[in-house]
């Protein structure tokens, strides 16, 4: 078997026995299963950000639309959660494709800046058109419309492992994305875009192919989380939720499969004990940051991959 | 009300926010100008301007002309001095990577605005006006301080045109902004440059701030907004070019009032953005275009 499938199945094995041997206490489960799907959003960001260095400012957009979708068709249409998955897919591959048409045109400052406004005005719509979204406020998905042939996805010991097979899904993916010709290309295109060009590869098409893979799996785990914490609401849109996934990236380490996971991992706890001591947590966000982007380019397993294993996609 | 007046009226409105929104823009445009680099915190700069205007206006007992005029002098110096340090501690370090940079300012932002929550609180609190005078304007009746607020950006906008153009700072910002390679060859201290330029960048907003925060009221979350808005100014008016930015930050500040009063504020905002998007349609390396990056 390949070094990187044993490293990455060994990792979900320890995230399935810490569930088998009830070494969770209820909090963490909790946690965990929150973690997993925003690690599964942090995987879609990384194949933009990671692979084929594309910055974007605005995957909040992609998110909310997966989680809005069927949010939505849940709570208007009575969809069953499998429909409004699909549906969720369906509308997050269709936005990120038409805002990767339109944001493609720039490049560098102009794509991150470019993608901000996007996702801005996604928010905005959200609280505009308030009556049917009910805005700021946001609206519950009933515990009766989250089951799923007859699992019910509100219990917790449920949601961890649906948790942990969305997360699980989202990473081979990655894996296979990383180990295909399509990946290596897209590494070239981060590496030296010109050169790929010249090289005869279509980096435009690649870079669309990459934001549609990026902004689909992105809605996917909107859409997952929507279903599995039974919540819908703007606070999804706004610029910090497209930062979260950037700074997990960053510290997790760019370009690595299970980055994004240590990264999200080692953010929610930050900011949840620092949330215990002041309401204005989100300066741990600030400092993070500043000491990623001063400090440690590469991340943890970016460092690790620099320094030891060369192998780890 | 008819409606050609209601339209005059929302136009005034508009031309205050503009005038805001032009020094704001102006800033962000400098900034980007000289040091080819993007400031997302600079909307918090702003926001502390209005915050440390309400401090000073309250630490002013009696007049409120007098801690107004205190706050003209000593918030933009103060607020450039914070900017400026964070340029030497951060920024300069960063080499001024374009990309990097942006990651690094979100931090400043956070830090800033954080900052702001844990001082002055999640309250939004009112500054006085340092004159009440109502003018008659025939169907209705326009605070004479609104005047004056678009009187002074025009004044100080004019005064960096001027400085731009016609002094010896003016030369090294210009020459440094053409090729700052060749501007060092000839001697000029290009970290120290780009400081200041930090610097006046966010004073050019505090002062924006403080005009504003008598009409608007001060907010730890209110640097988002004019944050969008400026982008969408320098987007639509081409960074570094100060007439671009003053021309667009009038159309969108005059057409963000006019929808604002008429139908809903997200609205104006999604329609703005908008723009921006048509902007790119017609010219796809319209963004940005002054300058290569």
């Amino acid at each position: 078997m390949r070094k990187d499938l044993i490293l990455h199945l060994s990792a979900l094995s320890v995230l399935l026995l810490l569930e088998l041997l009830g070494i969770f206490s209820e909090y963490h489960q909790g946690n965990f299963a929150r973690i997993l799907v925003l690690a599964a959003y942090g995987v879609g960001y990384n194949i933009l950000f990671g692979y084929t260095g594309l910055l974007s400012l605005g995957h909040a957009l992609f998110f909310s639309a997966g989680l809005y979708a069927s949010g939505l068709s849940i709570y208007h249409l009575d969809y069953e959660i499998g429909q409004s998955i699909i549906l969720a897919i369906g509308i997050s591959a269709f936005i990120s494709s038409l805002i990767g048409f339109l944001a493609l045109r720039t490049i560098g400052v102009s794509f991150m800046i470019v993608t901000l406004m996007f996702s801005q005005i996604a928010y905005l719509c959200i609280l505009y058109f308030g009556s049917i979204t009910r805005g700021d406020e946001g609206f519950v998905i009933q515990q009766s419309s989250r089951i799923f042939f007859s699992l019910d996805l509100s219990n917790p010991t449920i949601r961890y492992y649906s948790a942990l097979l969305i997360f699980s899904l989202c990473i081979f993916i990655n894996l296979w994305i990383a180990k295909s010709s399509f990946g290596r290309v897209l590494v070239a295109i981060r590496e030296n875009s010109d050169r790929a060009l010249m090289l005869g590869y279509n980096v435009q098409s690649y870079k669309l192919l990459s934001i549609i893979i990026s902004g689909t799996i992105s809605g996917f785990a909107g859409a997952c989380y929507g279903i599995l914490f039974g919540y819908v609401g703007a606070s999804f849109a706004t610029v910090s939720y497209s930062i979260f996934p950037l700074l997990w990236v960053l510290i997790g380490g760019a370009g690595t499969v299970l980055g994004p996971l240590v990264g999200a991992i080692f953010m929610f706890y930050l900011i949840d004990y620092a949330s215990d001591i002041t309401d204005a947590y989100m300066i741990i966000v600030g400092v993070s940051l500043l000491i990623v982007t001063l400090f440690a380019r590469r991340g943890l397993l970016g460092e690790l991959r620099y320094r030891f294993f060369k192998w780890i996609p | 009300m008819d409606l050609g007046p209601y339209l005059l009226f929302a136009s005034l409105e508009g031309l205050v926010h503009a005038a805001v929104l032009s020094l704001i823009a102006l800033g962000l445009s400098l900034v980007f100008g000289v040091m080819r680099i993007v400031n997302v915190a600079h909307g918090e700069f702003f926001m502390l301007g209005a915050i440390l205007t309400w401090w000073v206006s309250n630490f002013v007992m009696g007049n409120p002309a007098l801690g107004f005029l205190l706050a003209l002098l000593i918030v933009p110096l103060v607020v450039g001095i914070i900017a400026m340090f964070s340029d030497l501690l951060i920024l300069r370090h960063l080499k001024y990577d374009p990309e990097v940079t942006i990651i690094a300012t979100i931090g400043i932002l956070y830090i800033i605005q954080q900052f702001a929550l844990m001082t002055f609180g999640p309250d939004a609190r009112p500054v006085e006006q340092p004159f009440n005078i109502r003018l008659d304007l025939y169907w209705f009746g326009f605070s004479a301080y609104k005047f004056f607020v678009i009187f002074s950006a025009i004044i100080l906008l004019f005064c960096v045109w001027l400085v731009m153009a016609k002094t010896k700072f003016g030369l090294i910002l210009r020459a440094t902004q053409l090729d700052s390679e060749i501007a060092q060859a000839f001697g000029i201290p290009i970290s120290t440059v780009y400081s200041l330029v930090f610097g006046v960048g966010a004073a050019i907003a505090a002062v924006g701030a403080v005009l504003i925060v008598p009409i608007q009221q001060a907010h730890y979350l209110m640097g988002g907004e004019p944050l969008l808005l400026a982008f969408i100014v320098v987007i639509i008016g081409g960074l570094g070019s100060l007439k671009g930015t003053v021309v667009a930050a009038m159309l969108i500040g005059i057409s963000d009032g006019i929808i604002s009063v008429f139908f809903s504020p997200n609205l104006a905002k999604i329609l703005a953005t908008l723009l921006v998007v048509v902007v790119l349609l017609i010219r796809p390396n319209g963004l940005f275009r002054t300058i290569r990056i």
